[in-house]
């Protein structure tokens, strides 16, 4: 079906200003009209999806996920985790390079996007930095980039040289591509497995310092102000600590360019929530203090923090069940996000829905450059998202798209249920099967 | 002028704590929190008649029951105190050990606990090397799990026996315990407690029969944020400080094998922590010298303090057996976990 009319929902676009009841015409994979409600029934022969009492929003985006393609299927899969993207709401989500072998090249990058992975949404790869992420050697930026990278970082194995680091922001610069540090000085977390502090101390566990996180995010943001004249842009992954928060806030007001998301699991759960060893609450960053989860609400409600994106890291169930300073780092979060950020964000501290959709969509399209994307407006592609915004549920792992069930929301309330999500255009998932034609 | 109010932060409800994610076996002992202090009182109390029981009698009490005992780390003093104290209830028991084992070809703890589970182990006392071990097999096997001590974090046996020591010498001829027991008693605990699971046991187990604990080292080995662990501890940089406010004395080792790259000058340490005979006499002339095990002669501790009348090191080997006859007892007879 080439011919898609949703109608009788309330349209909410935030990038274009929009919340309003809107039906909208999707053709060949774009937007081709909007109108009031009724108007489109039926044109061009469309096939129509009920979207009275839902809201219809652009299909969203998380700029920080790992697919584990190549290499690691028996995590997951590109077919398996854009599966989970859908299902969660998202049509676009940017691929992390720790794979095997590390996505350090334009074949890989392209390897990723090939119609034979199966993807059920748009993949956006981001190719490592240095060469295997070793940290030693640029990789070729502008052949990535023109195979369709839309970032590039050292994700785990941050660039701790300065030197190296400097050289990453110029050179990413020049070919107008976003550097994403994964900010840990890994010096300061060896053999550690949560956040540093009274927990750690008490479960007998090694702890990473705030610092580690801080320290690394102040380097970059001096490194990106010697570069200034050259306009890096510097993006912070999955933000965590209070004062690497700050210190982007610092910067920014600074005139840089600087950005930083921050995680679900970072702006909802504590260093509390490891409990007694639960490997399903370790991940990296870790959960950090209350005070640190703290600043990252604030930094969510006052505009700080530019998106939200999950750091959806599947991992095997036997991985897992491991002694907790043996277990791989990382949570799925693509199910779950916008479940979460419906129920806390604005459910429970009151932020406007176009705002939380905006962190969702919007910011974070704008972020990396994703043309066309994160809006609902026409021309753009046909990216929608079509949820009830009143329905709680239950998030129940064992249902999941994903291959993994490593998540500590098993169980948790959520508030605001997917019913479509349509990437470029094609249904890719609905919550049940009758499509009103 | 108007005063200006402080903008006060908004209050936000944010997520529950978690919740324990099962319902531990009646009679697991995996830290000394999972017991209440009537609890601690039943374990004193049985260990004291266990002691005194005749051995023909003792022998019945677990007779022919299959515990094994699981240890990824060596061990002289749990390993065969728990071995012995089985035994003397008339259990049968079976060591496994890391190195000579299918561990060694990587078999996860998880499934080591299912393969002795299915070859008929109706318990299993685990040493492991890394904390929260003994959690996992729990959840793993549903079997009573007795930990032996978890990598930095818990070992609870030796907080018992700690504590039956300090009972005997302290508080003469009483056998249970109340929470006000070791009212105005304060016990130090010097050395490597950031490593240290004995410490851990220790510092959650006394306050809750009344003690004051004081933990004594460098920033090194004892960092700030332990005092916060529970009630009842408080840290002392000042060694001769501490003993002079103490009644028993509980040196631990420097465990070299987990200090992980942590530089430590151990001539400064003994300089500022080494329990000599003259600072016993001058400072705590009358306290229980305590020490866990193994003892490095020289090092944290004195031969003379060692084999001195104050201590009482030998005797908490002993009370070790006494103390996990009990809790073996308890976890195989304890409600829903043992034999009608």
């Amino acid at each position: 079906m080439t011919v898609l009319a949703i109608c009788g929902g309330r349209l909410v676009d935030p990038a274009a200003g929009v919340d309003a009841a809107k039906d909208i015409l999707l053709e060949n994979g774009r937007v081709v009209e909007i109108a009031g409600p009724g108007k489109l029934k039926g044109k061009n022969g469309a096939g129509v999806l009920d979207a009275t009492g839902l809201v219809v929003a652009p299909g969203l985006i998380d700029i920080h996920v790992h697919l584990r393609e190549p290499g690691q299927a028996y995590k997951e899969t590109i077919a398996t985790g854009t599966a989970a993207a859908a299902a969660g709401g998202f049509t676009s989500v940017a691929a992390m390079p720790n794979t095997v072998p590390v996505n350090d090249s334009p074949e890989i990058t392209r390897w990723m996007q090939a119609p034979e992975r199966g993807a059920q949404v748009r993949v956006f790869p981001i190719a490592a930095a240095t060469r295997g992420s070793k940290g030693e050697t640029i990789n070729d930026y502008a052949a990535l980039k023109s195979a369709g990278a839309v970032a590039v970082t050292d994700d785990g194995r941050p660039i701790l040289k300065d030197s190296m680091m400097r050289e990453t922001l110029a050179a990413a610069a020049r070919v107008g591509l976003t550097v994403i540090q994964h900010a840990e000085d890994t010096r300061m977390t060896q053999g550690a497995s949560m956040n540093l502090g009274p927990v750690s101390f008490k479960l007998g566990l090694r702890g990473m310092p705030p610092e580690a996180e801080s320290s690394m995010v102040e380097r970059d943001i001096r490194l990106v102000a010697e570069l200034r004249e050259s306009h890096p842009h510097l993006h912070v992954a999955h933000t965590s600590t209070a004062a690497a928060l700050a210190a982007v806030r610092q910067a920014r007001r600074n005139g840089l360019r600087v950005t930083c998301e921050v995680a679900p699991h970072h702006f909802l759960l504590t260093e509390e929530h490891v409990g007694l060893y639960n490997t399903h609450a370790k991940m990296s960053p870790p959960l950090r203090s209350a005070a640190d989860r703290d600043a990252m609400i604030e930094g969510i409600l006052d505009g700080t923090v530019d998106a939200i994106a999950t750091d959806h890291a599947p991992h095997a169930m036997h991985e897992k069940e491991v002694e907790f300073e043996m277990a791989p780092n990382g949570i799925t979060g693509l199910e779950t996000a916008l479940g979460l950020s419906l129920r806390w964000l604005h459910g429970e501290w009151k932020m406007p829905l176009g705002r939380v959709l905006s962190l969702l969509s919007a910011q974070p399209a704008a972020l990396l450059g994703l043309k066309g994307r994160g809006t609902l407006t026409v021309g753009s592609y046909a990216d929608a998202v079509v949820f009830d915004p009143q329905t709680e549920w239950t998030y129940r792992a064992t249902e999941s798209k994903s291959k993994a069930k490593n998540t500590p929301f098993d169980g948790w309330p959520m508030l605001g249920k997917v019913r479509w999500t349509v990437s470029e255009g094609r249904v890719v998932y609905a919550a049940q099967k009758t499509l009103d034609v | 002028m108007k005063p200006v109010l402080p903008t006060t932060r908004r209050l936000r409800s944010t997520p529950p704590a978690p919740v324990s994610p099962f319902p531990y076996h009646p009679g697991s002992l995996l830290s000394v929190l999972d017991l209440s202090v009537d609890g601690v009182s039943r374990l004193l109390v049985r260990a004291t008649e266990l002691d005194d029981e005749d051995p023909i009698l003792r022998d019945h009490i677990l007779a022919k029951r299959r515990i094994a005992l699981l240890f990824y780390e060596s061990s002289t003093r749990t390993r065969t105190s728990f071995e012995l104290a089985c035994k003397a209830l008339g259990a049968d028991t079976t060591l496994v050990s890391n190195l000579s084992s299918s561990i060694e070809k990587g078999e996860s703890l998880k499934d080591t606990g299912l393969t002795l589970r299915a070859l008929g182990a109706e318990a299993i006392i685990l040493r492991h090397s890394i904390s929260g071990g003994a959690w996992l097999l729990e959840e793993s096997t549903r079997l009573p799990v007795i930990n032996a001590g978890d990598g930095m974090h818990e070992h609870p046996t030796q907080a018992l026996l700690d504590l039956r020591t300090i009972l005997t010498h302290l508080r003469p001829g009483l056998e249970g315990v109340k929470p006000d027991t070791l009212a105005g008693v304060t016990v130090m605990i010097t050395g490597d407690i950031l490593h240290s699971r004995v410490a851990r046991s220790n510092m959650l187990l006394l306050p809750r029969v009344g003690a004051r604990v004081l933990l004594v080292g460098p920033k090194e080995l004892l960092p700030e944020q332990a005092a916060r662990s529970g009630p009842g501890i408080e840290i002392e940089r000042d060694f001769e400080a501490a003993l002079a406010q103490s009644q028993a004395v509980m040196m631990l080792r420097i465990q070299a094998e987990r200090l992980a790259g942590l530089q430590l000058d151990l001539d400064e340490y003994k300089a500022n922590y080494q329990l000599t005979g003259q600072r016993l006499a001058a400072h705590a002339p009358s306290a229980v010298v305590l020490h866990p095990g193994p003892i490095i002669r020289g090092m944290e501790i004195t031969a003379g303090v060692a084999d001195g009348v104050q201590s009482a090191i030998l005797e908490q080997v002993t009370n070790g057996l006494a103390i996990r006859m009990a809790v073996m007892e308890r976890a195989l007879t304890a409600e829903g976990g043992g034999r009608s």
